[in-house]
């Protein structure tokens, strides 16, 4: 691998920068390999890039339908914070949120990753008493979370001008978690697939897995693809809305709903927020990428839906919740929307696990699961190699639902 | 936006309705016949396919009524929308 560094920069560029290496090779598709995960996404590279430094294993296939790092991993609003609710999952997102401060140095890739606080704007009773709770949990794990006042949320966020006295919900108060993150998509995904690629892992774009294959004993023994079969003993899923589409072509059926959530973004302007605001009263939140666009996410639609679009209804709702609070921002254009569709378990957090099916892994109901890229990669890693689950993600099997032992996990969405 | 054709009040918008969820098999009629695995299964694993589903919609702002939809997950399309489950 090229080691990118100000000195490599310097040496390529006396070559007119005609000498760089591509930042992951394209090989030829074998028949037979120790694991596939399917999904070159966030979780399916980072869990291909776990596989091969933490368990040395690199005889590996990571096989995606379409480009890489264009599927949810694109699809998303890029805000990694850890303010949950749940024993289970406060450690988890405190994990995977310390991994992320650290990765551009152990990819080395340049994530531009831009660690800004994340203001909650409360504007009723019930939130004000919801963030105390969240913000007493969360201090036992060393998240942070603290209470300031109207008069220092709108000092620190100038912009904020709705939401006054006269206003239909005036805002109460604010919360502030300093944990929280932004950074750019594409490079999480290309500097996996980079650090995979180097250690040996294969990945393979433009290969759309058709059917899952099971052997005589009932275990899995490969997956169908477009471009044939390919056979491994052990196949991990990491296809985000899809993982029940894949898993009924053996039968599997798993608790999960495929739906659809809104986002888009406006037409880059200076810098005019510097922190995520998040308003879970209105059901909206943003924050200003590097470029200066206004990256701004809404709800989801109501019911199922494999869509990637978003639905009008839901993303006028969006806007007008948005401009009861910044008003000035009616004045902006909006570049682009997307909706990425996702898989919610019943009980709203996530799937990492085994299944009944001998070899079959899934990660899945990653509603958010964004931030979650390093723990849970490294947690998918661990169960493919160890066929056991590794502290952090042993909360999320399936098992829990044979129990009813659920992690209701009312801190999944920023937006709630 | 769905517009859902109402029996009682004609083709209306979804903003006039509340998601009700996937509607449910029906509930098993002897219940100490079913096995907990089951239970389980008929409690959490709705049917999520890349098709037609059914789901219940509150005629909330409307004429109060709940209705059975069937509506397919790529397309949006509405097939059917009757009165009960």
């Amino acid at each position: 691998m090229q080691r990118y560094s100000f000195l490599s920069l310097c040496r390529h560029a006396l070559g007119q920068h005609r000498g760089w290496a591509p930042v992951w090779r394209t090989r030829p598709l074998r028949d037979r390999y120790s694991a596939i995960i399917v999904g070159a996404g966030g979780h399916g590279l980072a869990a291909a890039y776990h596989l091969a430094k933490d368990h040395g294993i690199t005889d590996v296939a990571v096989l995606e339908a379409g480009w890489l790092g264009g599927g949810n991993v694109a699809r998303n609003t890029v805000t990694i914070r850890s303010n949950y609710m749940r024993d289970e999952s406060i450690p988890f997102y405190v994990k995977s949120v310390a991994m992320y401060e650290a990765l551009t140095r152990d990819l080395n890739f340049n994530l531009m990753h831009s660690r800004r606080t994340m203001i909650d704007v409360l504007q009723t009773w019930g939130m004000v008493r919801d963030r105390r709770r969240r913000r007493l949990i969360m201090d036992i794990y060393g998240s942070t979370y603290r209470d300031i006042d109207v008069a220092e949320l709108r000092r620190r966020i100038p912009a904020l001008t709705g939401g006054g006295p006269g206003s239909r919900l005036p805002i109460l108060g604010a919360a502030v978690h300093t944990d929280a993150a932004v950074n750019r998509h594409d490079a999480v995904a290309w500097g996996y697939a980079r650090a995979a690629d180097a250690m040996g892992v294969e990945i393979h774009q433009q290969t759309p897995v058709r059917t899952l294959l099971r052997g005589a004993d009932g275990a899995i023994a490969g997956v169908e693809t477009a471009r044939g079969p390919v056979r491994a003993p052990v196949v991990a899923l990491a296809v985000s809305g899809h993982t029940t589409t894949l898993t009924e072509t053996v039968g599997l059926r798993l608790p999960l709903r495929t739906i659809n959530l809104t986002a888009f973004v406006s037409e880059p302007v200076k810098p005019v927020v510097d922190v995520v605001v998040n308003c879970p009263d209105l059901g909206v939140y943003l924050s200003q990428s590097d470029k200066g666009e206004l990256v701004i996410g809404g709800a989801t639609d109501l019911g199922q839906s494999f869509r990637r679009d978003i639905k009008q209804s839901v993303f006028e709702d969006t806007v007008a919740a948005m401009l009861e609070l910044f008003p000035a921002f009616r004045r902006l254009k909006l570049m682009r929307q997307w909706g990425g569709h996702l898989d919610m378990a019943h009980d709203a957090s996530p799937i990492v696990s085994a299944t009944d099916i001998a070899g079959l892994i899934v990660s899945a109901g990653w509603w958010g699961g964004y931030k979650a890229i390093p723990a849970g990669g490294a947690g998918l890693a661990h169960l493919i190699a160890t066929g056991r689950p590794d502290a952090l993600t042993a909360p999320f099997g399936l098992n829990r639902f044979r129990h009813l032992d659920y992690v209701i996990e009312t801190g999944t969405t920023t937006a709630r | 936006m769905l517009v859902l054709d109402c029996p009682f009040c004609g083709p209306r918008n979804e903003s006039e309705f509340a998601y009700g969820g996937p509607a449910l098999a029906p509930r098993p009629a002897d219940p100490s016949a079913v096995s907990d695995a089951d239970w389980v299964d008929w409690l959490t694993v709705p049917p999520n396919p890349m098709g037609e589903v059914e789901e219940r919609w509150w005629h909330l702002r409307g004429c109060g009524a709940w209705l059975t939809v069937r509506r397919h997950t790529v397309t949006h399309a509405v097939t059917e929308v009757r009165l009960g489950r």
